[in-house]
């Protein structure tokens, strides 16, 4: 579809989109790509100049406009609430719409605000006694409120800070996880583009359509200069965010635990370094084996181990940043309650990256680990 | 003696407690030629407002009406309107809404026009219709204000509607311009404590109005 607006200017310049089903799909862009007004003409707060628009093959405009807007969540940035209503009846908006009683209403409201992970003693609060991310939580209840099976967001999470962000970004898509709703994901952030979506479409400035792909492909073939440049300078490391790390080779030789007697120690002595973990196996720090005496290390001494990663959970990625943080060189792996189950060295996780790219170009489905 | 005594003169004078010039019946008088001025130019000023605000549409308009509603003298408007019409309530009464309308309509234009636009489009892009963006999204978080441009109108009202006492109607106004006419200053400056006590009166109800119609969450964070 296109839409073109009196003045001459073209918002979107027939774009073709097919948006799967139950799957997030991202538009990304700079500013004036039009990936707003792409969105706002599926709930038709916009009517496109030409072109239509199809949901489940029947046309958007064959049923009243406020029909359809109610059958679509609608989450915008800044989260728009009602600031003369409180959060349990801001969250009830739609079913009360949709004619459900207020008691209905309402029980549902609190239901949602479990389910975005907002603590229910805040039912009778107003939108002002809330922090930015707590009402964009609000905002989001608001639009799952009448389980509707498509979810349109504009922005929603760009205008809070960056660590309220991540948080926000990891609850949407463990909802999604759970409720597997159509969500149509606005944003300029390629890297919350990235995180989020299952497909991501690329608008470029005049409302063209720049590529449309899965985030893996688009980091592995971006279509044009266009978007390399959109996706910025270390695509080829945000990549390995696809590639899962389990498959590492790990190294246990040089794990030894802060009790090890003197003769533990001496079998160490001629690796360039040891990981020193506490009593459980947990991680304390990297030593030369000669600074270590048995029985009387001082954990001061210890150098920093960085980041550890969890082989399977984490992905490629975080293991090398892992290895690179770390002064030795080396990554820690860790199991999921925190014990040391290995150390892996830069070399063997560029062996692993190399292997991956090949697995990709010999069409091996890629595994997206996030 | 100054003004202390003549207001204790005449508040202490039981004759002007009772008949048709006491003071509850000139009280009823004032507040009623008041209310019914007020309600007409809320019928006028308060939908024009609530519509070329929600549309964002007319404004230039209604600055217009607002500044020729200003300027119109209401002394002079009387005058006109009892030389015209002659007696009765009509000459008071257009001056007196001429006089209110522009602070409603104005004020309640300029209400709906500042209501943050994120919530009004959420509200649209939930399923909502326009007359209840109207009225449940915008007129709750712009009632503070309207309520003002409410308050403003009454209190000029009450004010201005001592003047009915020229066309020889009741009021307030009857004890100033008698008590000029007859030099009885205790009745001038009991007319005129009465006036600006209904004034401060009015005052107090809009506070309590407000209190009672702007929900917590608009009053602190507005």
């Amino acid at each position: 579809m296109t839409k073109r607006y009196p003045d001459g200017t073209v918002a979107v310049d027939r774009l073709s989109l097919e948006i799967p089903d139950r799957a997030i799909t991202v538009l990304v862009g700079p500013s004036g790509c039009g990936k707003t007004t792409t969105l706002r003409m599926i709930n038709r707060m916009v009517e496109p100049s030409e072109g239509s628009i199809l949901l489940d093959g029947m046309d958007i405009r064959q049923q009243p406009v406020n029909t359809l807007r109610r059958s679509m969540g609608y989450v915008i940035q800044n989260a728009g609430l009602f600031q003369h209503r409180t959060i349990l009846d801001n969250i009830a908006t739609v079913p009360r719409l949709l004619g459900w009683t207020r008691q209905k209403a309402r029980q549902r409201a609190a239901e949602l605000m479990e389910r975005v992970g907002l603590d229910t003693s805040l039912a009778k609060r107003y939108p002002y006694q809330l922090s930015g991310g707590q009402q964009q939580r609000v905002g989001v209840a608001r639009a799952l409120a009448a389980d509707p099976p498509v979810l349109l967001m504009d922005e929603p999470f760009s205008a809070v800070d960056p660590v309220v962000r991540k948080g926000l970004q990891d609850e949407l898509l463990r909802i999604q996880d759970e409720l597997g709703k159509t969500i149509v994901f606005v944003t300029h952030d390629i890297d919350e583009a990235i995180k989020l979506g299952t497909m991501v479409a690329v608008l470029r400035t005049g409302g063209r359509l720049a590529q449309f792909a899965p985030p893996a492909e688009l980091l592995s073939a971006p279509a044009d200069a266009f978007v390399e440049d959109f996706l910025g300078a270390d695509r080829g490391i945000r990549r390995l965010s696809f590639f899962p790390s389990e498959g590492l080779e790990l190294q246990t030789s040089p794990l030894i635990a802060i009790d090890a007697d003197a003769a533990q120690l001496a079998g160490r002595a001629d690796a360039p370094y040891v990981l020193v973990t506490d009593p459980d196996g947990r991680p304390l720090g990297w030593s030369e084996p000669d600074r270590l005496t048995a029985g009387a290390v001082d954990r001061e001494q210890l150098i920093d181990h960085g980041r550890p990663f969890v082989p399977g959970t984490d992905s490629l990625r975080t293991a090398l940043d892992g290895a690179v943080l770390s002064p030795t060189g080396w990554a820690v792996a860790v199991d999921g309650d925190g014990r040391a189950v290995g150390v892996v060295s830069q070399q063997v996780i560029g062996e692993a990256i190399r292997a991956a790219h090949r697995r990709v170009t010999h069409g091996a489905g890629v595994e997206a680990a996030r | 003696m100054n003004v202390l005594d003549f207001a204790r003169a005449f508040f202490s004078d039981s004759a002007h407690w009772h008949g048709y010039d006491g003071i509850p019946t000139r009280f009823a008088e004032h507040v009623g030629f008041s209310l019914e001025a007020l309600l007409i130019a809320a019928a006028i000023g308060l939908p024009v407002g609530l519509v070329t605000g929600h549309y964002g549409r007319g404004g230039n308009a209604l600055a217009l009406i607002a500044t020729a509603g200003r300027a119109l003298p209401s002394f002079g408007l009387l005058v006109l309107m009892f030389i015209w019409i002659g007696f009765g309530l009509l000459p008071v009464m257009i001056p007196l809404v001429v006089l209110a309308v522009p602070p409603i309509l104005v004020t309640t234009y300029e209400a709906i026009r500042s209501v943050d636009p994120s919530p009004v489009d959420a509200a649209r892009g939930m399923g909502m219709p326009e007359a209840r963006v109207l009225f449940q999204v915008e007129v709750p978080v712009a009632l503070p204000l309207i309520l003002s441009g409410l308050r403003t109108a009454a209190i000029q009202i009450v004010s201005t509607a001592t003047i009915a006492a020229y066309v020889s109607l009741g009021g307030l106004g009857r004890y100033i311009i008698d008590g000029l006419y007859q030099k009885n200053y205790e009745k001038v400056v009991g007319g005129a404590t009465l006036t600006a006590g209904l004034a401060l009166a009015t005052l107090v109800l809009f506070w309590a109005a407000s209190r009672l119609t702007v929900s917590p969450g608009v009053r602190r964070s507005g």
